[in-house]
């Protein structure tokens, strides 16, 4: 068996109540590592001849989490979500961290494959290789605090009831959604841990349509053995030097940036997208610390940098809320963006988006574009229920709320912010396109592209295979960065990019030839694994779905709002240069071999062994 | 007063063990007798003391083979659980095989796992069931201190959270009050984090 895999899958059809076990040929798995990578494999397979039919939230989708040969070893693991996006219609890779992945790999598993739908809602239980699909009942309905609270208690009552005497039992792996992803809402993330999502893609509205509550994994076997183990030790050794290193991540996590993105770098998102500068220092990460953080350092298991907080708000009229960080994202989208400029107001709502189980930038996005929509008097005080003005945290935490449940307004605005935009645009018979701040149907990290100075390329969000992701940019060297190279194969051997140093790799390839056992390499990855993946979920994304399709000469491209001058700041005027963004294009393309547009030409699809994707891209060349 | 002139008398003082009769083990103490000690508010849930202890132990990582185990029944309070070395350790009679015994040397209880007969009696009988069956031998499980040098520790300790740590063990002290079950302890940690939230959390 290949060293690092536990050696097979789990299958579950939710509408037959049947699970199967699946073992792929070890060639897949060498040409597909697992992951973001595997998923698009396995969707495209399955699902790739009816892709532009197949409704994202409808029986016939996919679910599938997935971990990779790293996981577990690789310090800082995670699991990949991945399934067509109801979001962009396409195939995401969207990756969360905490104990499941690990739980899964120690019951001998690699991952789970969901089809079908379930009659009532369910969850599912792994307990060493033995698995149930149990009544949900009585999680439904129930935020992600007390949905673990209760499944927690089922479980290990359940396992000390099965294996008396043997051990006091402790928490099982969870991997669950919260009323936003029950209602199938399209900005609902598959949660764990409270606090961590797996957001882009809005896989936790798909498990909602199958009625899956959870994935619930207890595993007592260890990590499946490496083939090489002193080289995989000495390799775990090097990568955790490095993490301790990194001293500033280890401090604030990402919380530093809440301030530093909009005061130095002048492209934060605030209040929707309008300006991208501030100079707040009320929202300085020394506020976070001495006002709401509870803990300096939390992590989920094996990773040495633990660059999460844990924060609350114990008095006042906030009094309640409890979150991690919060992280620069959600500082962003559910602070700044909708005009929060105080730490305890930037937990409150991270708390509901947590506990609803939303994903902190799509909803943050979309309750943006409703506050400029209130702005504008286009959405009134009577269709909201209450007045939305910027920094106003109980309405906005409110208005999180009836996304999650779409009540009112909120079940428009659950449909994410491009549909959202259509749909109120055609009510009102005005284009509100203009204030949606999305690419290919799905929200843009927070990383704007107007003053040039922040990390992603100005072709980040237009030609990610990913759609608009932050974490998988597209325009960065091989290898570089957030790219969709590096972090792409983060996702595909499926571990935290923020433990991935571009300027330290050779302990990551080292450690895939030393789990695997195979000869494999960064070669590998940079010439075949890697555009493999990119080529499927280009074709995915292109191809689209039944209420969505992207045009590569109008689509691939940044939202509207990017072209315009910043209107504060000190690098007030400044604006992403349309003309850059479509040389840069061209030459990112070409860099892939892909043509002008963007789609792959058939000796790229040839050299990289999927010339069956040739018939797809065929008809979208020019 | 009484605690603090304990903690500044040197180990091999013997003054003040008359106001414990419980303490019977620690007369025959010796300086060479660690405990681990714990801060649990300090814990990070980063688990690398589970990597590090099956790493030395078994050579793999394996988390519920880890003599540290690290309980997260309500996420953000993480409880590393593992051995107090109670001074009674009522784990020792229990046993009907006599296959526990206490490290002269590190104050560790140590399990002999050719006379263990898997039956369970050590994990029913220690206060905050700490000892578990191995996943794969089922055989009783407890930590062993590493002879002196715990793995958990260093990590700990390198990751600068110092959640746990080496003490000498402190004649007089009562160690087996933190032989306390993961679940007491989340309680009384919530309270003290979440204060009277604390109940919709537990």
């Amino acid at each position: 068996m290949v060293g690092g895999y536990a050696g097979k899958f789990l299958e579950v059809d939710l509408e037959r109540e049947k699970t199967k076990n699946i073992v792929f040929p070890e060639q897949v798995l060498r040409d597909y590592l697992g992951g973001r990578a595997l998923a698009a494999k396995i969707l495209w397979d399955r699902l790739g001849k009816n892709w532009e039919k197949v409704d994202p939230l409808g029986p016939e989708n996919i679910f599938l989490a997935l971990t990779g040969p790293l996981t577990g070893y690789y310090p800082g693991m995670r699991i990949c979500c991945s399934g067509k996006s109801p979001l962009t219609n396409g195939i995401i890779g969207s990756t969360v961290a905490a104990e499941f992945p690990l739980e899964l790999k120690c019951a001998g598993y690699d991952g789970v494959i969901v089809t079908g739908k379930a009659k009532k809602p369910v969850y599912l239980f792994i307990d060493d290789s033995r698995v149930e699909i149990r009544d949900a009942k009585k999680f439904w309905g129930l935020d992600g605090k007390q949905t673990i609270r209760l499944l927690n208690k089922e479980v290990i009552q359940d396992l000390e009831k099965k294996y008396p005497g043997k051990r006091m039992w402790r928490e099982p792996g969870i991997l669950y959604i919260g009323p936003a992803g029950e209602n199938a809402s399209r900005v609902a993330a598959v949660m764990m841990k409270w606090t961590h999502g797996a957001g882009y893609g809005g896989y936790g509205g798909v498990m909602g349509s199958k009625n899956l509550k959870a994935m619930v994994a207890k595993g007592t076997g260890p990590v499946p053995a490496a083939a090489d183990m002193d080289e995989t030790l000495k390799c775990i050794e090097n990568v955790a030097q490095s993490c301790l290193a990194n001293d500033g991540m280890r401090r604030w996590g990402t919380g530093s940036a809440g301030y530093e993105v909009g005061a130095g770098t002048s492209s934060e998102p605030v209040r929707n997208w309008q300006e991208e500068w501030h100079d707040e220092r009320s929202f300085g990460v020394d506020h976070f610390e001495r006002r709401v953080w509870l803990k300096r350092y939390w992590g989920d298991y094996g990773c040495p940098t633990t660059c999460l907080k844990v924060s609350a708000v114990l008095d006042g009229p906030l009094k309640g809320a409890i979150t991690d960080n919060p992280d620069y994202e959600t500082q962003a989208y559910v602070g700044t963006n909708i005009g929060i400029f105080e730490p305890e107001g930037n937990v409150y709502v991270n708390a509901i988006v947590d506990d609803m189980g939303l994903c902190g930038i799509q909803a943050g996005n979309v309750l943006g574009f409703a506050g400029e929509l209130y702005q504008r008097r286009i959405l009134t005080k009577k269709e909201i229920g209450f007045s939305l003005r910027w920094g106003d945290t109980k309405a906005f935490g409110r208005l999180a709320e009836m996304v999650a449940k779409r009540e009112g307004i909120g079940d428009v605005l659950a449909e994410g912010v491009y549909r959202a935009a259509l749909k109120l645009g055609e009510q009102k018979g005005k284009n509100l396109l203009q204030y949606a701040v999305h690419a290919h149907g799905q929200a843009i990290g927070a990383h704007g592209t107007r003053s040039g100075l922040d990390y992603e390329p100005i072709i980040a969000y237009a030609t990610s295979v990913q759609g608009s992701d932050h974490t998988s940019c597209g325009g960065m060297r091989p290898l570089q960065g957030a790219g969709d190279s590096l972090w792409g194969f983060a996702d595909s051997a499926v571990i935290c990019g923020f433990n991935v140093f571009d300027n330290n790799l050779d302990p990551m390839w080292r450690m895939l030839r030393a789990v695997t056992g195979w000869n494999i390499g960064v070669d590998d990855w940079v010439d075949t694994i890697g555009p493999r993946m990119l080529a499927i979920q280009r074709a995915a994304l292109l191809v689209g779905g039944p209420d969505a399709k992207w045009d590569p000469d109008k689509d691939d491209d940044n939202p509207p709002r990017f072209y315009k001058p910043l209107p504060s700041g000190p690098l007030k005027g400044k604006t992403t240069d349309r003309k850059q963004v479509r040389a840069d294009k061209v030459k990112y393309w070409k860099s892939l071999g892909w043509d002008a547009r963007g789609i792959p030409t058939q000796e790229t699809l040839k050299r990289i062994g999927v010339s069956e994707l040739d018939a797809v891209f065929k008809g979208m060349r020019k | 007063m009484f605690y603090l002139k304990i903690l500044h008398k040197k180990p091999q003082c013997l003054r003040y063990y008359d106001v414990d009769t419980s303490l019977s083990g620690a007369l025959t103490m010796s300086t060479s007798q660690i405990w681990v000690a714990r801060d649990y508010l300090n814990c990070s849930g980063c688990r690398r003391c589970e990597v590090a202890c099956s790493l030395k132990h078994e050579g793999k990582i394996w988390p519920e083979a880890s003599r540290v185990r690290v309980f997260m029944l309500v996420p953000t309070l993480e409880i590393p659980h593992l051995c107090a070395q109670c001074d009674n350790a009522p784990c020792i009679p229990s046993c009907p095989v006599n296959a526990l015994s206490r490290s002269e040397k590190t104050g560790a209880i140590l399990v002999d796992s050719e006379k263990c007969i898997s039956c369970g009696k050590c994990v029913a009988a220690c206060p905050g069931r700490v000892p578990f069956l191995h996943p794969e031998t089922n055989k009783a499980t407890i930590c062993d201190l590493c002879d002196g040098a715990p793995e958990c520790v260093r990590v700990c300790q390198e990751g600068r959270y110092n959640a746990l740590w080496t003490a000498m063990r402190t004649p007089g002290v009562s160690y087996k009050l933190y032989a306390k079950t993961p679940e007491k302890v989340t309680e009384e940690l919530a309270a003290r984090m979440y204060r009277d939230l604390a109940k919709e959390l537990v």
